[in-house]
């Protein structure tokens, strides 16, 4: 479904990504994972078109859509619900959800809002809210919620998890496998790498700007560098 | 004191000419609320609105009140093109060089149209410039009651627009989260000239609700602009609902001003309204929102 090749990025003069490769396949949950700065976001930017690549080739569906407008790239499915949700604080949360549509998805609307709400009821109660006075966990609802009005075919969620407390955070992923197991094909970037391997198919660490290691989650979880560097053991 | 027979008839004009401030002024604070500038050129702009309507009624007959179905769309295509091919582009995303830009437009649209229509103060004639009507005994011109019937209409149409309309959500949300925006597929740039066009529509409105009791001359647009800061400033900036009562606030202030200072000094209350908010009250009497 999406076939990242020699990826570079950055800003300004800066390289931020030196050249990444990945792919993921149609129904996969794969683990994006790293440390903090390593360039996770920066990456989820590029494949949503909000920074824009300096080099190497992104393929979404067959078709190259590297440098399209954010716009264009929505089209196509390709959605990303970012790093700190970036809700819209002076909306309520079902003009939040409605606007999830603004692009793709408006002709089913009324049926995806009452899809989006059977899976977050939270959000039904709150309807007429103004989303910047929710709880940090109901505005990371509300941001994949909004971004699941779009239809999306690859939805990239980007640390999803964090600021919640641990037994959200374990709802958090008990829903990202169950939208998966819907069908969805998702890409989480992510730093909580036990969570993450449980319900991911692959993962791909970086480093640097680079992929340092991939495989199998399975598999992967029992490499000893991935050990060391990541879950601190000998 | 003055009698109720003075008092209700300068209120009531107060009211109407209220209602056209909070229009221009609604135009102002869209524009602020959306895109954190302050459009200097709003009072230029309302003056080219003035003109249309003008030469539409001189030239081919045009009635004001017909031209409100040609200059608002002129003026909002104006607007989106302004937005859109010269603040933009000259501004470079700093507010700081968007207000020069906003103010320099001013500037070059007064002198030229100093330069083509000279300084002469124009008015239209039409058939019920002088008809009048009778509301609590007080007797008011009625282009100033339809002005003012006009001027709630027209905010109640933009109040629909925002509040009901994906347009109108998107501008809501791009005026507070920029990237959440890009990120659900809203043009930001498109979005943004509709709101500065909207913003110019208004004034297009206006133009055509004012001229049948007022006049046009290339300055007509200062005295205006400045109340119209007043009022955003007043009503809070950003907020509709404090430019509306704003306006009508600053229009009966004005017209009792005019009352027991006379009128030369009418205007005097306004500015310590102005002053008095900025030590009080700075974020306006309704805040900040949109
Ligand atoms: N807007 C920006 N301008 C300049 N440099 C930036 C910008 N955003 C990120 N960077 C730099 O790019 C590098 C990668 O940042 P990025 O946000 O992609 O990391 P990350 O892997 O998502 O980290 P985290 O896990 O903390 O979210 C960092 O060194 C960061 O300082
Ligand atoms: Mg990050």
């Amino acid at each position: 479904m999406l076939e990242v090749t020699s990826l570079r990025s950055g800003y300004g003069a800066v390289e931020v990504l030196r050249g990444i490769d990945l792919d993921i396949e149609a129904g996969e949950i794969v683990a994006l994972l790293g440390s903090n700065g390593v360039g996770k976001t920066t990456f989820s930017s590029v494949l949503s078109g909000l920074i824009r690549p300096w080099s190497g080739t992104i393929r979404f569906k067959g078709e190259e859509i590297q440098g399209l407008s954010e716009q264009a790239i929505v089209d196509r499915g390709l959605i990303h619900v970012p790093e700190g949700r970036h809700v819209f604080p002076n909306l309520s949360v079902r003009e939040n959800l409605e606007l999830g549509s603004y692009r793709r998805g408006r002709a089913n609307r009324a049926r995806n809002l009452d899809h989006v709400v059977d899976i977050f009821p939270r959000l039904k109660e709150r309807f007429a809210q103004k989303a910047g006075t929710l709880s940090g966990g109901e505005q990371q609802m509300l941001a994949i919620g909004r971004g699941m009005m779009a239809e999306p075919e690859l939805l990239i969620l980007d640390e999803p998890s964090i600021g919640l407390s641990p037994l959200l955070v374990e709802e958090m992923f008990d829903l990202i496998q169950r939208l998966n197991s819907d069908g969805l094909t998702i890409l989480l970037v992510e730093q909580n790498v036990l969570q993450s391997m449980e319900i991911a198919a692959r993962a791909f660490v970086m480093e640097n700007g680079e992929i340092r290691l991939s495989g199998v989650a399975s598999v992967l979880m029992d490499d000893p560098e991935l050990q060391r560097s990541y879950l601190g053991l000998a | 004191m003055p009698d109720l027979a003075i008092l209700i008839p300068s209120v009531l004009n107060g009211l109407t000419t209220g209602a056209l401030y909070a229009l221009v002024a609604l135009g102002l604070t869209l524009i602020y609320g959306v895109l954190h500038i302050i459009n200097f050129a709003h009072g230029a702009l309302l003056m080219i609105g003035l003109y249309a309507v003008y030469f539409l009624n001189v030239q081919f007959g045009v009635d004001p009140y017909v031209s409100l179905l040609i200059v608002p769309p002129l003026m909002f295509a104006l607007g989106y093109a302004l937005q859109r091919g010269i603040i933009t582009r000259a501004g470079h995303g700093r507010d700081e060089n968007i207000l020069l830009v906003t103010l320099g437009l001013s500037i070059v649209i007064e002198n030229l149209s100093l330069f083509v229509f000279k300084s002469d103060t124009r008015v239209i004639d039409t058939p019920y410039s002088f008809e009048v009507v009778e509301i609590l005994g007080a007797f008011l011109p009625l282009p100033k009651v339809i002005a003012f019937v006009g001027a709630f209409v027209t905010a109640g149409i933009l109040w629909v627009l925002m509040s009901r309309t994906d347009l109108g959500k998107a501008i809501r949300a791009l005026a507070k989260e920029r990237k959440g925006a890009k990120l659900v597929g809203i043009n930001t740039e498109h979005v943004y000239a509709m709101s500065f066009g909207l913003g110019i529509a208004c004034l297009g409105v206006a133009a055509c609700l004012l001229l049948p009791s007022y006049y046009v001359s290339p300055q007509v647009g200062h005295g205006f602009v400045l109340i119209a800061f007043t009022i955003v400033v007043l009503g809070g900036m950003g907020s509709f609902v404090g430019a509306l009562i704003g306006g009508l606030i600053i229009g009966v202030v004005e017209a009792l001003g005019g009352l027991f200072l006379g009128e030369s000094l009418g205007q005097i209350g306004i500015f310590v309204i102005f002053i008095l908010v900025l030590i009080f009250r700075p974020t306006g009497l309704l805040g900040h929102k949109v």
